[in-house]
């Protein structure tokens, strides 16, 4: 129990909690969206039926939602943490048995006409259960090596699932986002060092052991690493996509080349241009300029994210927004490195942008919660 | 569990150093991110957006048209013709394998056909399109299209492709195109780049082949927008290129057919030229084949067919075909001699059917022998002693030089395939070819044409031309190119003796013209076109001592392929000589009997521009002639009027 159920009567109820949402963050989520919806638009050559519109449609299904989990207390959600947590392991496991097969990995569970990624929904959820398993755990034993185990322990299981589906990327972010909660929460500096320098350890190892009997990888993952670190030797192969994008966002220039006035994706020379790769007809079309604003509207989204957290003195709340605010980081942080050519082709969505379902809904979960939190927080 | 106030302060202060920190951690990333951002569209833009064009546009060649070939009157030999055919396109007909089976009920595709569909398509991406059906009739054709909203995916298609209307006529001195081979991109150092266009065809043998740079013309292009799997999106710019040229050959394409005809199943060659131009009239092969066979892809069977055939239909036997010219040789031998001066005309020699040089003894044909010959009836009667006995005193090599006077032992340069240069041998080729000494029996034997001399119809053509004329007649076969007439010079005189000549032309004249001749039967009986010649037959095996000894077995009782072939060489009308012929009939037998009849009808075919009047004839052949004429009537083709357009 914390403090929070003392001050329940100092907070908003009813209607009036609309007052209090953080209007802010519910415009700039809009703002992100609406960028979304007209690249989408510009994609499809100027046919608002193919993407735009049921991206739309999921936008405003999204945001109803948000605005529902919003209205409801924070406390209840984090009473939720553990059965959300539980139920999305279980829908891994299902999607592992039952799921669709696409692109290659099982990412999808069909649940009538709904299609879910609970990957992307275990991104909310294992947040949750990490906040509220901090939120109950006895500060002082925050860096104590079996407390410290339990979450790791949160965290691993569903990113052990992702990875078998496989899906790389995501598995990947699901670490680094239950490790931003875990450090938000105070856990000692000196397990993110000894991982840190262990990850090190192991990426020196597995080049230095390169060509010789004992090496780590086989030799095609190698060559991918290579592909990787210079996509323009194997231009037409693997390092296709990464040169392709580079084309598209270098060759818009300062300005871009105008709405709807972009060659490499209207001609279809950008793989996956409507969801992993949307940026890069953004920044074909709109040029430094409009990625550049882009960025800015992303940064505001999680300077607005971070204010609430620190204005927040409910310990759950607090690190609910930092780990939401991380993981929103990581999908662009990592969406916008991959498509400039920082790092590999992992399959992360540009939050808001990508053309997709389950990230969409999942996002706007995310930032009900946020609002939540925000309405609810102690006054 | 509960917190006390001071350990809620605690976790507050602690989270927000920690968001703090994560907070200016995320600002770093931003900042990178943004200046990658800037490094990639401001500072590498001009590099991108040249990638980004390079991307965009791309060439397409369009196949230029195809020169057509028309014979001297304008009449075609080589079209383009319109070709109909049935493709489909994977991504525009959904269900390929239903639409397949509706337009299997459409038009006939057999089942190799259709495994070929189906794994084309599998092969290609979803928007090529595979041809289905191609040389479609019209009816088919039609139906498809009438079918068409039925069919998703399937477009009926209209495309040139090369088409010889008049068959085997001229499957050997035109020939025929067909795919482009990886030989044939290496043959050239700096290939046309519409060569690699799939489907583009080219000259394979014949004027096709030797000609294809005329014909071909140059290709066009086009400035398309693609995507990255080459979808072409939409033509950008368009640069028409130009068609090939015309060609039109000196061939007269109704004589020709004539000829070919009259040469029916024989394995033979004619040659029928202009002696005042060089130009050939007709230059017929037999057995012919069909070109238009190769240009659709022949099949294994039909090309087993054409290599087995004994009398050999692909061989060019005009140009290609090297034979031992027998007696029609004798004229070289014999100007040889006059022009070196050990003969005069009215030299003689005695003839007691063969002589003896060393420890062989060379025959006449004649058994019993001629008597005393002078050098006219030694022609008219084509006494080899004779020969054997002036080619002694005037040896190989003025013979030699005299044979390469006359066009023989020499590639002429025609845009044919595979022309041979023949043999006219002399005392150092024989050195160089075989190491050895020449000896006076191989000059006797080339005397008479036999031995190492080899010459094709085409070279025995040049050398009757050049006799009747006395000027160094060179064969052409182009007449214009792309409407331009093609350049003919004046053939300058060869500096022969008048008088030897004149007794050399005479000689043939009595050939054909007396009574004792060799082909007076064969003679000419309008007197406006009076026929001179020299008949031939040449051995094609030794005949021994023995075999002699047991009687010479006639020609009728050896299977074909060890028979003599039968040639002859002549040119008309006599007195103003305007055609030279040359016909030689493989393994045909007698010179006299086979090939002059059908060299008699090849040149009154050309004199009379149609089908000889019977009049031309002898009163006592009339009656068999017409019987022959009426029945080769029968064969020819029937041209229609002539003129040209194209397809």
């Amino acid at each position: 129990m914390s403090f929070l159920e003392y001050q329940v009567k100092t907070v908003p109820g009813g209607l009036r909690k609309v007052f209090y949402l953080n209007w802010p963050l519910v415009v700039l989520v809009a703002a992100v969206s609406s960028v979304g919806f007209l690249v989408l638009y510009s994609i499809a050559g100027g046919n608002l039926s193919v993407w735009a519109e049921p991206q739309m449609k999921r936008f405003g299904v999204g945001m109803v939602l948000m605005f529902a989990i919003a209205f409801v207390p924070i406390w209840f959600w984090r009473n939720m943490a553990g059965l959300a947590y539980g139920i999305t392991i279980l829908l891994l496991l299902a999607v592992e048995f039952f799921g669709v097969v696409g692109m290659g990995a099982q990412r999808w569970l069909d649940i009538g006409p709904l299609r879910l990624q609970p990957s992307e929904l275990m991104k909310v959820t294992m947040v949750m259960m990490l906040a509220a398993y901090y939120d109950w755990l006895d500060l002082k034993k925050t860096s104590r090596p079996l407390w410290v185990l339990i979450p790791v322990l949160i965290i691993l299981i569903p990113t052990f699932l992702v990875v078998i589906q496989p899906n790389l990327g995501t598995s990947l972010m699901l670490l680094m986002g239950g490790a931003a909660v875990m450090f938000a929460a105070g856990v000692s500096i000196w397990y993110f060092a000894a991982v840190a320098a262990l990850v090190g350890g192991l990426v020196v190892a597995v080049f230095t052991t390169r060509g010789t009997p004992w090496q780590f990888l086989h030799d095609y993952q190698y060559r991918r690493i290579d592909t990787f670190l210079d996509p323009s030797a194997d231009p037409l192969g693997a390092g296709y996509n990464i040169m392709q994008a580079k084309i598209a966002l270098g060759s818009g220039g300062w300005g871009g080349k105008g709405f709807m006035q972009g060659t490499q994706s209207r001609l279809n020379f950008l793989p996956e241009k409507h969801t992993d790769f949307i940026f890069t007809t953004l920044g074909e079309e709109f040029g430094f300029v409009g990625a550049f604003s882009l960025l800015i509207l992303y940064g505001l989204i999680l300077f607005f994210c971070f204010t609430s957290a620190l204005q927040n003195k409910d310990r759950f709340s607090q690190l609910l927004i930092i780990g939401l605010a991380a993981n929103f980081f990581l999908y662009l942080a990592v969406n916008l490195s991959m498509v400039m050519g920082m790092a590999p082709v992992v399959g992360v969505p540009l939050p808001f942008l990508s053309y997709g379902g389950s990230v969409m809904l999942v996002l706007l979960i995310a930032f009900g919660l946020i609002q939540s939190a925000h309405v609810h927080r102690p006054r | 569990m509960r917190r006390t106030a001071r350990d809620t302060e605690e976790s507050a202060r602690r989270i927000s150093r920690r968001g703090l920190l994560m907070g200016g951690a995320m600002a770093a990333m931003f900042a990178v991110l943004g200046a990658r951002m800037r490094f990639l569209s401001v500072e590498q833009a001009d590099e991108f957006r040249l990638l980004a064009e390079e991307n965009r546009i791309n060439m397409r060649l369009i196949p230029p048209e195809r020169g057509l070939i028309l014979d001297r009157n304008g009449k075609l030999i080589a079209g383009n013709e319109q070709n109909y055919r049935v493709t489909i396109t994977r991504e525009d007909a959904g269900d390929v394998d239903s639409v397949l089976a509706r337009l299997t009920r459409i038009i006939p595709i057999t089942a190799e056909e259709m495994d070929r569909v189906t794994r084309d398509i599998g092969r290609n991406s979803p928007f090529v399109p595979i041809i289905v059906a191609d040389r479609l009739p019209w009816e088919d054709f039609s139906k498809v299209a009438v079918n068409a909203p039925t069919l998703p995916g399937v477009t009926p298609e209209v495309g040139l492709s090369r088409h010889y209307p008049l068959i085997e006529d001229f499957s050997h001195v035109v020939g025929y195109v067909g795919p482009v081979s990886e030989k044939d991109l290496e043959e050239r150092p700096n290939p046309d780049p519409v060569l690699r266009i799939p489907e583009f065809q080219i000259g394979k043998i014949g004027v096709e082949r030797w000609m294809e740079e005329t014909l071909r013309g140059a290709a066009g292009n086009k400035r398309i927008e693609v995507n990255h799997v080459g979808r072409v999106m939409r033509e950008l710019e368009r640069t028409d290129g130009t068609p090939g040229q015309d060609i039109q050959l000196t061939l007269d394409a109704d004589i020709q057919n004539f000829v070919q005809a009259r040469l029916g199943e024989e394995s033979a060659a004619c040659v029928v030229m202009d002696v005042n131009t060089g130009e050939l009239i007709a230059c017929a092969s037999a057995p012919g084949f069909d070109p238009n066979l190769f240009v659709r892809g022949i099949t294994q069977r039909d090309y087993s067919a054409l290599m087995e055939d004994d009398h050999r239909p692909l061989a060019n036997k005009t140009v290609q075909g090297a034979y031992p010219p027998g007696s029609t040789f004798k004229m070289v031998t014999a100007l040889a001699a006059l022009e070196a001066g050990v003969i005069t005309p009215e030299t003689t020699h005695s003839c007691p059917g063969y002589i003896e040089f060393g420890d062989r003894r060379f025959h006449c044909w004649k058994r019993g022998g001629h008597g005393r010959v002078d050098l006219a009836r030694s022609l008219a009667e084509s006494c080899d002693v004779y020969y054997y006995e002036i080619a002694q005193k005037v040896g190989i090599d003025k013979i030699a030089e005299m044979g390469r006077r006359l066009g023989l032992g020499m590639r002429h340069d025609l845009p044919m395939s595979a022309i041979t240069e023949g043999i006219m041998p002399d005392k150092a080729w024989k050195l160089e070819r075989w190491g050895q000494e020449w000896r006076v029996g191989d000059t006797i034997n080339a005397s008479i044409g036999q031995g190492y001399v080899l010459a094709s119809p085409l070279q025995l053509t040049v050398m009757t031309a050049r006799l009747a004329t006395g000027r160094a007649i060179v064969p052409r076969l182009v007449r214009a190119i792309g409407g331009k007439p093609v350049d003919m010079p004046e053939a300058p005189s060869l500096d022969l003796d008048p008088a030897g000549l004149r007794s050399i032309r005479e000689g043939m004249f009595e050939v054909m013209n007396t009574q004792r001749g060799t082909a007076f039967s064969s003679r000419i009986a309008d007197e406006t076109m009076v026929l001179a010649g020299k008949t031939g037959t040449s051995q094609v095996r030794n005949i021994s001592a023995a075999e002699r000894a047991r009687g010479v077995v006639s020609n009728d009782q050896l299977p074909w392929n060890r028979r003599d072939h039968a040639l002859y060489v002549g040119y008309a009308p006599f007195d103003n000589p305007r055609y030279a012929v040359t016909v030689v009939v493989e393994h045909g037998g007698g010179g006299s009997a086979v090939a002059a009849p059908i060299a008699r009808d090849a040149i009154l075919r050309a004199l009379h521009g149609d089908i000889p009047p019977l009049t031309a004839y002898p009163a006592s052949q009339r009656g068999r002639i017409e019987t022959d004429l009426d029945a080769l009537r029968e064969r020819l083709r029937n041209t229609g009027p002539s003129g040209s357009s194209r397809a």
